[in-house]
């Protein structure tokens, strides 16, 4: 069941769904902000794909029924691209479109913004996987639905195609208000793209929350490992062309990143992860590591037999460090000590 | 229906067959597909059981299917005497039960390729319809419908073919009236019987002509529409 209502912190929609099939069951009771990119995260298995397609009202065997899925307005993106064979590229945009009673979003915006202008008239079994998945979400989008659903849209994609079709996603995400639930495996999609995060394990939300918030918690098992790691938001400063390097700023000080941002593109997210921070009691003078910055340490938390997570405070941003229990305690790091992080390696958001 | 003139040139059981196989087809798409699709996405546990009853016809000497349609059209069958009491006139040895005799005699050629186009229809496709605004209904005729085609073909020239070349069914059923129940495969018998092998020979090779084209037309579209 979907319900819209504003509470304190804006506008937000609550999901209650619940479903039990052979030993999976599926309990959820969630809210989301009723705006941005929502991540929906997970491993498979764990139930992604079953609460979206309560969501859209695909699945029969849900517990809270409720109408039909044409009634919900809530759009679809699946997996694989599910283009109507029948049509072209302008068939396949406008079945929704007709079916639809309000016209919120423009078409030629839409169209522009995912690339579209000169596919319109083209048969749709001759798209390749980026551009069939491009025209199913246009089409979701020109259907002017009040939620869109994405069930991991790259996934079905090479490499190549997935940094083809990324930068149409923060495309969206930027210049479209509808609210949507992006469903990934992948920590490095949804900290790019999203702005709420949902973790799901076994059918179960186990954390909600603001993504950078959430990111920076120590306390979930699902955010260890390789999936630890934070965001912080940073702006473009300077350029150095001799080493191709880009200066940002952020609240806890300065990071150089290799290649070249212009300060035309303010507000960028960068990724850290949990792997790539290591932690200095004194300035190390002689290293290779290239940002090597003051911190806090905030918190400690063990995070398996032999390793700790270790939240640094800079400014208002946080990182986390991923370290082994016997490094802190060589080092006595505890909450409140001032050290020093160095960080080797950091993704941009462009 | 048919006057004497077009009888006497032999074409008159012919067009009567055309008629017959026309009509008998435009009932089994319309009926045969919510069958078909019935049956291509039912879970039910009488889904064999209505596999089985549909696919009879197929296995069922044509001679046993006849008699029971005479028994159940006749005047005094169940669907017979209701007949009679509706319109005045009986089922048996008419147009209309032929039409009816031929329906349940073709249905699985219509039924089968129709169900097998709907459930190679992925599911997600009509998922996808819905989701984009779609009722069931509205989803069917927009997408299943036109993805279907090839179903829709193959039950169509499949029934139509099939009823053409009936023979037991119709002669239980609708004996050998002139311009009423007289297909063109009952007046080939009849010729051969009264042996006037010259007629047999001129109705046999139309109808061997027109069996030849129409399959042949039905495997020229199903190329061309794999081969798009």
């Amino acid at each position: 069941m979907t319900a819209r209502s504003t509470g304190a912190g804006g506008d937000v929609m609550a999901f209650r769904h619940a479903l039990k099939r052979g030993s999976f069951e599926l309990d959820v009771d969630v809210q989301i902000p009723a705006k941005g990119i929502t991540g929906l995260f997970g491993e498979s298995g764990s139930g992604k794909t079953t609460l979206l397609r309560c969501i859209a009202g695909l699945e029969k065997s849900a517990a809270h029924a409720g109408p039909p899925a044409h009634k919900r307005g809530v759009g679809y993106v699946f997996q694989e691209p599910q283009l109507f064979p029948h049509m072209d590229v302008r068939g396949n945009i406008e079945f929704g479109m007709r079916r639809s009673d309000s016209a919120r979003v423009d078409m030629r915006q839409v169209v522009e913004m995912l690339g579209l202008d000169e596919m319109l008239d083209r048969d749709t079994r001759g798209l390749s996987g980026g551009e069939a998945q491009r025209v199913a979400i246009a089409a979701v989008l020109l259907r002017s639905p009040d939620l869109v659903l994405m069930d991991e849209p790259l996934a079905s994609l090479d490499q190549r195609r997935k940094d083809e079709l990324l930068p149409y996603l923060d495309r969206l995400h930027d210049e479209l208000s509808v609210p949507m639930v992006y469903v990934s495996h992948s920590i490095d999609e949804v900290s790019r793209l999203c702005d709420h995060l949902l973790l799901i394990e076994d059918g179960k939300i186990v954390a909600a929350g603001e993504l950078h918030e959430l990111l920076a918690r120590l306390d979930i098992p699902m955010l260890w490992g390789r999936n630890a790691g934070t965001v912080i938001d940073a702006n473009p400063e300077n350029y150095d062309s001799d080493y191709d390097l880009t200066q940002f700023r952020f609240s806890g000080g300065q990071l150089h990143v290799p290649g070249h941002f212009g300060s035309d593109t303010p507000n960028l997210r960068l990724r850290i992860a949990a792997s790539d921070v290591s932690i200095c009691r004194s300035q190390p003078s002689e290293t290779t590591i290239l940002n090597v910055l003051p911190a806090r340490v905030d918190a400690i938390h063990e995070s398996g037999p032999s390793s700790d997570m270790v939240r640094l405070a800079m400014g208002d941003d946080f990182l986390v460090a991923q370290v082994t229990r016997r490094s802190v305690a060589r080092l006595g790091l505890k909450a409140g000590d001032e050290v020093f992080a160095q960080v080797k390696s950091v993704t941009v958001r462009h | 229906m048919m006057d004497a003139a077009s009888e006497a040139t032999n074409f008159g059981p012919f067009w009567l067959s055309v008629q017959l196989a026309s009509v008998t087809t435009v009932v089994l798409i319309l009926a045969g597909t919510p069958i078909a699709w019935w049956l291509s996405r039912t879970a039910s546990r009488w889904k064999p059981v209505a596999q089985a009853v549909v696919a009879m016809p197929i296995v069922l000497p044509p001679t046993v299917l006849g008699f029971y349609l005479l028994i159940l059209l006749g005047p005094h069958g169940a669907i017979g005497s209701w007949w009679v009491e509706m319109t005045g006139s009986a089922l048996t040895f008419s147009f209309t039960g032929l039409v009816i005799a031929s329906c349940i005699y073709s249905l699985p050629f219509a039924v089968q390729p129709m169900q097998n186009a709907f459930e190679s229809l992925p599911l997600q496709t009509l998922e996808f319809a819905w989701t984009q605004g779609a009722s069931k209904l509205d989803a069917f005729f927009a997408v299943a419908v036109p993805m279907s085609v090839r179903g829709f073909i193959g039950a169509a020239v499949l029934s139509f073919a099939h009823t053409l070349g009936e023979f037991g069914v119709v002669l239980m059923v609708g004996g050998n009236i002139p311009g009423e129940t007289r297909v063109v495969s009952i007046a080939i018998y009849d010729h051969v019987e009264t042996l006037n092998y010259g007629a047999a020979h001129r109705m046999s090779l139309l109808l061997l002509a027109f069996a030849f084209v129409v399959l042949l037309g039905m495997y020229v579209i199903n190329r061309r529409w794999s081969t798009r």
